[in-house]
């Protein structure tokens, strides 16, 4: 892999409580470049997903231990801001989270949080980042009514747009098409290849099909166990582990 | 059989369900025929914008105690509200839920303090306080905004907590992984989705008798609306230190008598026009309590629509 390593995760193990939910996972991001992670349910990806944005911090009893770098700086150091992490890795629930606002301002929430006040500004922003989420054509007309009003994969473009708003360098999504029909499914696909030459990308995805078709690498994980990372064609055609195989042929999970 | 026997139960029910509703409505005509004929006859206005109560004189304007119960109220919601929503937003969102869980039944256990009780500590500790560091009586508007206040905190901590604890864990993540910082979080989202809520039940507090099934499902909204009926409802509390003068109060250490204390007072010896003149005053509470609660109900059909 040529490019630039975005996150780097170092010997990464997550305990909620007691029991160990993620063992020892070592994976590098790189830059511009999407990650596909697939793996059957419970098998630690969302768990990874939400440390790289330190998100399990809510829940209580959770720890981890091991690094993750972004850009070479470990982000849990104590000195480390989360609230500035979060505004660089920006993340993309599996199910739509549109706030209880109209259009335009759930995607000028991020903005405004980093203290943007300008009208003009924020409405640029809003129409660049609507754009990029593939959203701008069906929403323009109507920015200013209720979010909660529109369909389910318009939601979650909205989603993705909030994200794009904030301008982060990392976008994670958890399983954002689990709730979503083939063709709202499809506009999130495309709208994700087309963002990866400005972000790098990690889509957590229970489809291998959707990781066969969007992801350029692909990491396999079971039971908290890192198994497979590789070139998506090389792990999805000649698979170096038995259970990799058997998971992309469908033979479990 | 079986069918029969339902049938017998379906009746009794109904038969309850319409005597209780039946006992209602007759109290409700029973007020309405005792106390409109008053107002009709001195004209509606001069009923309750004329500053003159003397019953002896056959003088019925009751300006001042409206006055006095919207000042006591509004006191008791400009105390009692932020604590209880500070409160609620503290309990929910930044101890752990088992703290929560221990004490918010607690709270809940303070609403079943019988109100004599908050007056006696009213008209012991509180009275005196103030007329030793502010002046006046004492015994004031201030000192019943202020046991009002607290005495309607059980009911906006508690309802304003299940309003903030319903709402979904998403929107908090969400607005988290925004980069929000956790008070912008709660600020932004929280109040928001719960806002409908949290003034519902500001408002019913201000009647309680009526409002408080109303605010069990209702939210924060329902929770302020639930404290202002209660506030103006209260009526022991409220004789105890509010000081009982029937005279427009010019500022908050003023002595007053409210509209529900008016009717205590006045019962056992009223005749005549002044008994007409007292069940008069229950139709204009009657009336309040019945627009705090329409604000209530239409404030959680709103948030229902949204949502």
């Amino acid at each position: 892999m040529t490019a630039e390593i975005k996150i780097s995760v170092r010997q990464l193990s997550a305990f909620h409580g007691r029991a160990e939910s993620l063992r020892g996972i070592t994976l590098d991001v790189p830059d511009h470049r999407i990650l596909g992670i697939i793996g059957p349910a419970s098998s630690g990806k969302t768990t990874f997903l939400r440390t790289l944005n330190r998100l399990n911090d809510l829940v209580p009893d959770f720890r981890v231990t091991g690094q993750v770098l972004l850009d070479g700086a470990d982000i849990y150091q104590p000195d480390f801001v989360v609230v500035a992490l979060r505004k660089r890795v920006g993340m993309v629930f599996a199910l739509p989270v549109p706030l209880p606002m109209s259009i335009h301002d759930n995607i000028a929430y991020g903005p405004r949080l980093a203290g943007i006040r300008d009208r003009q500004r924020l409405s640029e922003t809003v129409e660049r980042a609507l754009q990029a989420a593939f959203l701008w054509d069906e929403v323009k007309d109507r920015l200013h009514t209720s979010a909660l009003r529109l369909s389910g994969g318009q939601q979650q473009r909205l989603c993705l747009a909030r994200v794009l708003a904030m301008e982060p360098e990392v976008v994670l999504l958890d399983e954002p098409c689990s709730g979503l029909d083939p063709i709202s499914t499809a506009k999130i696909e495309e709208a994700l290849v087309a963002l990866k030459s400005r972000y790098s990308i990690i889509l957590v995805t229970n489809n291998t099909k959707q990781a066969s078709r969007v992801a350029d690498d692909t990491a396999f994980f079971l039971m908290g166990e890192l198994v497979e990372h590789g070139r998506t064609a090389q792990v999805f055609t000649v698979p170096r582990d038995q259970r990799t195989s058997d998971y992309i042929t469908g033979r479990f999970g | 059989m079986k069918a029969r026997g339902e049938k017998i139960a379906q009746r009794i029910l109904l038969v309850i369900a319409l005597s209780a509703i039946s006992s209602l409505i007759l109290i409700a005509l029973f007020i309405f025929k005792e106390g409109t004929p008053v107002m009709l006859r001195m004209g509606l206005r001069k009923f309750l914008f004329s500053r003159e109560w003397d019953p002896q004189a056959g003088l019925f304007g009751i300006y001042p105690m409206i006055a006095a119960s919207l000042w006591v109220t509004l006191g008791a919601m400009l105390i009692g509200a932020p604590l209880g929503i500070a409160g609620a937003i503290f309990l929910n969102e930044f101890v752990p839920k088992t703290v929560l869980r221990i004490v918010k039944p607690a709270i809940e256990l303070l609403a079943g303090i019988p109100s004599v009780v908050y007056g006696f500590i009213g008209v012991m500790v509180l009275a005196p306080l103030i007329r030793d560091h502010l002046g006046g009586p004492g015994l004031s508007i201030l000192a019943a905004a202020i046991i009002l206040g607290v005495m309607i905190l059980p009911t906006v901590i508690s309802i304003s907590t299940d309003a903030i604890g319903a709402v979904p864990n998403s929107y908090r993540e969400g607005a988290l992984a925004l980069g929000a910082t956790r008070w912008q979080a709660v600020h932004m989202v929280i109040l928001k989705a719960a806002r409908s809520g949290i003034m519902a039940s500001i408002i019913l507090a201000m009647g309680r008798a009526i409002g408080d099934l109303k605010a069990a499902r209702s939210g924060i909204m329902a929770s302020i609306i639930l404290a202002m009926g209660r506030a103006i409802g209260e009526t022991m509390a409220v004789i105890m230190v509010a000081g009982n003068t029937v005279k427009l109060p010019h500022s908050v250490l003023d002595s007053a008598r409210t509209l529900t204390a008016t009717i205590a007072f006045e019962m056992a010896s009223a005749t005549g026009r002044h008994r007409e003149a007292l069940f008069a005053i229950g139709v204009v509470l009657f009336v309040i309590i019945m627009i705090l609660n329409t604000c209530a109900t239409v404030s959680l059909r709103g948030r229902t629509t949204r949502s």
